[in-house]
């Protein structure tokens, strides 16, 4: 089954990326992505630049709309996300439940659509 | 009764239909759904099939020595049919293939006589627990899942016993098992490394249906039999199929001791009976003695826990000859033990009650009026119906009235406000002596 891990913390809860925890947080990252990727179950993931980078876009009425930030303001945001290949839910749990940010921020999985191909 | 042709077979057929459906509809779902890889849908649909097939077949070829294992293999031969017909084939390929093997590489029309894989009967439905009881699922669908595939209920009476419209609880269980198949939660018992974690929420959700049971949240009735059988039923199941497990057998020694209450907790219009009314000869001395005997195997282990405590406050109780000859410093400190382990309201609120036993009316009520001021307990019903029994015991009439009065206020179960209603009433002037 494919997974897609949705990352989210709120970025008051996160160390600094130069104070000694930052860096350790960094190394952890490392880690953790290489060894999901030597585990055969990565299919993809990416870190995204913080919120206020965010652009949203709808068409309403033929109108477009765009705005600056995410689609929702809350305290929690999305950091980043992994795509994983795994056997089941147990086991994207417990990458889930390794995953650096996890101690302060949440993790949700979510089952990815499988089209039957006719 | 008119006669009609075949009516002197169709009777007897019907009613060992319902037997089998009750008694082992559960277990039948427990191995399809095993057989199946997991397919609750697939599993339930066939299942009914098979039970169409039976009010059919039982009244004209008679009943199978062994319903089980005849709805089992009729079931499994349903979804086969259902597996060719449905779109996707390659997907389900394997499982038609596994089926296959399992009906020995043909299907024949005939039902038999036996079925192989009774002996797998056991591992099926400890399977099928630790599925529904997944900490994905909500814990209101852990519950209804659980209860209604595990005890082979329908929909309609897993809505009866919850107490809700039966529409409600075929959405409740039609989201969780749409969850489980979208989310790939698996079918079987979770590893070693995860099991002691899944176990702990598994024991959660078996006393969960158990205190349903026991006392009703939002009902009219106080005692759900049901509810309790199918609950110590599980936790038998958890007990025999599971490595030993402390905290498992003081979960079963638990509701053995609680239901050993059973008769005596409500009179015969159904109304609560408090523990100091009970006639303690009504409790089942045989549930007490296995509930007594699962504890010391429980202690004997040295790994001690909340259901512990729980079952040994219990089998104080069960022990007293009455309610002033109970240990109730001993009650009052394990009560202080489980507040480590389990820091709620009603625990905090009986550990008070224990001390007012052991220490005097006054100690309880200063522990009450702190528990009130501290934890912000002033909506709790049971706090209030405390305040005011013992209030009423320390001789403050007044006091105690203005308590019952909150209580019934708050209260939302109908049994216990009536009970609540009925002690105030004894206090008011003109009621006599107040009972004991």
């Amino acid at each position: 089954m494919q997974y897609a891990l949705l990352i989210y913390a709120d970025p008051t809860d996160m160390p600094a990326p130069d104070s000694p925890e930052g860096q350790a947080e960094h190394a952890s990252w490392m880690e953790y992505t290489q060894a999901l990727a030597e585990s055969g179950a990565m299919r993809g993931g990416e870190a995204l630049h913080p919120a206020p980078a965010a652009t949203s876009v709808r068409v309403r009425g033929g109108e477009t709309l765009t705005t600056d930030g995410p689609f929702a303001e809350t305290k929690e945001v999305l950091t980043g996300f992994y795509l994983l290949d795994v056997p089941d839910l147990d086991a994207a749990l417990d990458w889930a439940g390794r995953i650096p940010s996890v101690g302060y921020g949440t993790v949700e999985l979510r089952p990815t659509v499988v089209f039957d191909r006719v | 009764m008119t006669a009609a042709p075949g009516s002197g077979a169709a009777a007897p057929a019907a009613a060992a239909l319902d037997r089998a459906a009750r008694e082992q509809g559960g277990r039948v779902l427990a191995t399809l759904i095993g057989h199946l890889g997991g397919d609750f849908a697939l599993a339930e649909d066939a299942l009914q099939d098979a039970y169409a097939e039976a009010a059919g077949r039982w009244p004209r070829d008679g009943v199978p020595r062994n319903p089980g294992a005849w709805l089992t293999t009729a079931a499994r031969r349903r979804a086969i049919d259902r597996l060719r017909r449905a779109r996707g084939l390659d997907e389900r390929l394997r499982t038609l293939e596994a089926l296959a093997q399992r009906d020995g590489g043909a299907v024949h029309e005939d039902a038999p006589a036996r079925d192989a894989d009774d002996d797998q009967l056991p591992d099926d439905r400890l399977r099928l627990i630790f599925t529904c009881c997944h900490p994905a699922l909500s814990p209101e669908a852990r519950i209804a899942l659980t209860v209604k595939t595990l005890g082979g209920l329908t929909t309609a009476q897993t809505a009866r016993a919850f107490l809700v419209e039966p529409r409600t609880m075929e959405q409740r269980l039609t989201r969780a098992k749409a969850k489980i198949a979208a989310a790939g939660i698996p079918y079987r018992v979770p590893p070693r490394e995860l099991l002691p974690e899944r176990l702990a929420g598994v024991r959660q959700v078996v006393y969960l249906i158990f205190t349903e049971g026991h006392t009703a949240s939002d009902g009219e009735r106080l005692v759900r039999d049901e509810l309790c059988e199918e609950a110590i039923r599980l936790g038998r199941l958890l007990h025999a199929t599971l490595p030993p497990n402390s905290e498992t057998l003081g979960l079963l020694a638990l509701m053995l001791l609680h239901d050993s209450r059973r008769a005596a907790r409500a009179d015969a219009a159904g109304r609560p009976v408090p523990l100091a009314a009970q006639d303690r000869l009504t409790w089942d001395g045989g549930r007490i003695a296995e509930g007594v005997a699962l504890l010391d195997e429980a202690l004997a282990q040295r790994r001690p826990g909340p259901f512990q405590v729980e079952a040994a406050i219990a089998a104080l109780h069960a022990g007293a000859a009455s309610l002033e000859e109970t240990d109730w410093p001993q009650i009052s400190a394990l009560y202080g033990r489980l507040l480590q382990w389990r820091p709620t309201p009603v625990v905090a609120v009986n550990r008070a009650v224990a001390i007012a036993f052991a220490d005097g009316t006054r100690a309880g009520l200063a522990e009450l009026d702190a528990l009130a001021d501290e934890r912000k307990l002033v909506g709790y019903v049971p706090l209030h119906s405390a305040r005011a029994e013992l209030l009423r015991r320390d001789g403050d009439a007044a006091g105690a009235l203005a308590a019952y009065e909150r209580a019934i206020a708050l209260c939302g179960n109908g049994a216990q406000r009536a009970e609540l209603e009925r002690r105030r009433a004894e206090l008011l002037p003109g009621a006599g002596a107040p009972g004991v």
